[in-house]
């Protein structure tokens, strides 16, 4: 005889509802977002799926999705909270889940129908509790199928997959060859204040943020307040019901257990069933409201980070990864503290955050146009993105003014540019930018010449623009335009290396173009000189203060090549925003919306970091940046690292 | 000149605030990178606006790269980057 013996009791409705729905709206989201990958994602992804790669992106997706150590690194109770909700809950899950099975394999292989009458009196193997008999000491199973086999009855103890998250009602006692069952209790319980340690921090946190490292926190919509509020009643609400459970039948940890005790068993007797049903309809509320909110990140960032972890990157228009970005953002507002125009313009309005919750709502019109192009680009927010969204990518997708006819925008270029023979040259481009500050492009030729490099300074009369502040604005079909004629010029002339001076270009050249020659920007040019000793150069005693261009720090990652030079020539003083922390001198071409007041402030705010400590100088490494200093101060010499350098050539 | 609409021109000056505070010294035209090529004039282009000639300067407008040295050098702060894109967004939304 077999008896099937199911755990079951009605209040595990609303959750099995909840996360049927949840699994079915994801899995639905997922399949049409991955359709909408473009063939060269598709490309990356099929040729990546089973590579190397895949073990850096679960490491990260365990590093971001669970432990968050770069919230952990930027402030640690920001840290412990976003730890405390993600790996907290996941273990709890993770712990319940092992926990049911090894107590319900114990069961399964000890006790046969032999032992359950005995078992049933002292023991008590209490299931599902239902119908006639209330008497917790008793098995009694909601559904049990009698098979006659060969006449010996055995139970079988079905085990659905709730039985994790609800495991203190249905075993009300464990077996007592279950010996681990202390522990794990205890364990359940730790996980649960750590839980309420994150939901400490939260509350902290609407109240005063300053201490959790952010200056200012996301402004919710009602939707999302709604679902918060659900997410915050869960713990409670299954302390609540665990601590019931504890008081009538023993079975909690420390914790609970303690909770418990506090209760009256003869009050609570009749709210036992009612307490674990609000608990599996506050799961239940929450897990069918979490994809049409911003806890739709919960699942979408572990995707977002193995797809950029395999080189997956964003397109210029918008493709599946685009959805995958915009809902992977958490709203955590680690964005928002860092932009330069909420700290030093107090405009609130504007933050990526706002961005991508305005482009998954799919707003249109002006609010979202105003939030789209009133922005630097100055990439703060990319580098402090927990998840690693290309923020300033999908900027410059939403302000994309289409296809553009440009025919006969740019043929009169092949008349007048010409073509150059370099053929073994260094090819320097100066940038537009160079053309206003001669002193960087001069020092330049004087290094070159220095160095005994024979070079082409390929727009020294001329120039037309690399295409990257059009492609900031969103001309896109304009700028490849001109960085296809820039490539053909720089393809003929046979240049071997192609050296520039402004971050901009750099960048765009670095990542827009495909030229078949290396491209440096002149601080790295200058750093392998000194390296290589192909220049002498003597060290002088100014202090100076050195500002990280965005397009070349966060942008191209040069952080160290500049400081080398510096240290070689000077002495480098740090600064407290520096390296990827650096503030924008207020003129980064990503912009059009502000005003020069505006720049102007943001450029003072710039300014008054650099010249925290005392210093004889101020050094910057792109012309833009210079002139933005130039304009503002005359108690301290701005100059180029070109400029530097080129004052202290012994040769 | 009477039949002239300057409904344009007051919404390039609703759109750019900066703009009104110009007084046409041409610096920005002095410095243009695409002016070192063709006959580009961000000055003309100001004045045709100005006096609601607009035959032909949706192409025009088009060939500024962006690069934005003319709004570094304009000694007034005209915010001539916004300018250009917006003369092109007013041009292209009241087609007729």
């Amino acid at each position: 005889m077999k008896i099937h013996a199911y755990p079951y009791n009605d209040f595990v409705i609303p959750f099995l509802i909840g996360t049927v729905l949840l699994f079915c709206i994801i899995i639905y989201k997922y399949i049409r977002w991955i359709r909408k990958f473009s063939d060269e994602q598709r490309k990356v992804i099929r040729s990546n799926w089973y590579s190397w790669k895949i073990f850096p992106a679960i490491w990260e997706m365990i590093r971001e999705g669970l432990l968050h150590v770069r919230i952990l690194k930027k402030n640690l109770l920001l840290g412990i909270m976003h730890q405390a909700y993600a790996l907290g809950w996941f273990l709890l899950i993770v712990v319940g889940a092992i926990e049911s099975r090894d107590a319900f394999y114990t069961l399964q292989h000890e006790q046969s129908i032999e032992t359950v009458r005995e078992l049933d009196t002292q023991n008590g193997w209490f299931i599902y509790n239902k119908g006639e008999n209330r008497d917790p000491e008793f098995l009694n199973p909601r559904r049990y199928r009698v098979e006659t086999e060969d006449g010996i009855a055995r139970i079988h103890y079905h085990r659905p997959f709730y039985v994790g998250i609800f495991y203190r009602y249905f075993v009300h006692k464990a077996p007592a060859s279950f010996r681990q069952h202390k522990a794990y209790s205890d364990l359940m319980d730790a996980l649960l204040l750590y839980v309420f340690l994150g939901l400490t921090m939260a509350i902290i946190k609407i109240f005063w943020s300053k201490i959790l490292g952010m200056r200012r926190t996301t402004k919710h919509t009602l939707v999302d307040r709604f679902s918060k509020f659900s997410l915050w009643m869960i713990f409670p609400l299954r302390l609540l019901a665990e601590s019931v459970t504890a008081c009538l039948y023993g079975n909690g940890g420390f914790f609970t257990q303690a909770v418990g005790n506090l209760f009256d068993p003869m009050i609570v007797r009749g709210l036992e069933t009612s307490v674990w049903m609000l608990y599996s309809l506050m799961l239940g509320i929450f897990f069918v409201t979490m994809p049409f909110t911003r806890y739709m990140h919960i699942f979408t960032e572990l995707l977002l980070i193995y797809f950029r972890k395999i080189g997956v990157k964003e397109e210029t228009g918008k493709t599946g990864y685009t959805y995958f970005e915009l809902n992977a953002c958490s709203r955590c507002g680690v964005c928002i503290s860092g932009c330069p125009l909420d700290r030093v313009l107090e405009n609130h309005e504007i933050q990526s955050v706002y961005l991508i919750r305005s482009l998954r709502n799919q707003e249109r019109g002006s609010r979202l146009k105003m939030i789209a192009d009133n922005c630097l680009m100055c990439d703060r927010c990319t580098v402090d993105c927990p998840v690693g969204i290309d923020l300033s990518a999908l900027r410059r997708q939403t302000r994309d003014k289409g296809q553009i006819d440009t025919t006969g925008n740019y043929t009169y270029l092949n008349k007048k540019q010409g073509t150059f023979n370099a053929i073994g040259r260094v090819a320097y481009f100066g940038g537009c930018m160079s053309h206003l500050t001669p002193g960087i492009t001069e020092s330049m030729e004087r290094i070159f010449n220095a160095a005994d490099q024979k070079f082409w300074y390929m727009d020294k009369l001329n120039t037309i623009c690399c295409g990257r502040p059009l492609q900031q604005q969103g001309f896109v079909n304009q700028a490849a335009d001109l960085r296809k004629k820039n490539t053909e010029l720089i393809e003929k002339s046979g240049a071997t290396m192609l050296v520039t001076s402004c971050p901009i270009c750099y960048q765009s050249f670095k990542k827009e173009y495909n030229l078949s020659i290396p491209v440096v920007h002149h601080t790295e040019y200058i750093d392998m000189l000194i390296k290589q000793e192909r220049i002498k150069v003597r060290h002088d005693d100014r202090k100076v203060s050195y500002h990280d261009p965005c397009e070349l720090g966060r942008g191209c990652g040069i952080y160290e090549e500049p400081r080398n030079v510096l240290n070689a020539v000077t002495n480098l003083q740090k600064t407290r925003f520096q390296k990827e922390k650096s503030v924008c001198c207020g003129f980064n071409l990503g912009d059009t919306k502000l005003s020069i007041e505006e720049q102007t402030q943001i450029r003072n705010a710039s300014l008054a970091n650099l010249t925290s400590k005392p210093v004889d100088a101020i050094v910057t490494a792109c012309p833009m940046c210079k002139k933005a200093f130039q304009h503002a101060t005359n108690d301290y010499p701005v100059r180029d690292i070109a400029e530097v350098v080129a004052e202290n050539l012994i040769n | 000149m009477d039949n002239v609409s300057l409904k344009r021109y007051e919404m390039l000056k609703d759109r750019v605030p900066s703009f009104k505070r110009c007084f046409q010294c041409g610096c920005c035209s002095a410095t243009c990178s695409a002016r070192q090529y063709t006959e580009f004039s961000i000055r003309r282009i100001h004045t045709s606006f100005r006096r609601g000639e607009y035959e032909g300067l949706d192409q025009e407008l088009k060939k500024c790269m962006l690069c934005g040295k003319c709004t570094l050098v304009c000694p007034r702060g005209v915010n001539l980057r916004s300018l250009i894109i917006n003369m092109r967004q007013i041009l292209d939304e009241t087609k007729q």
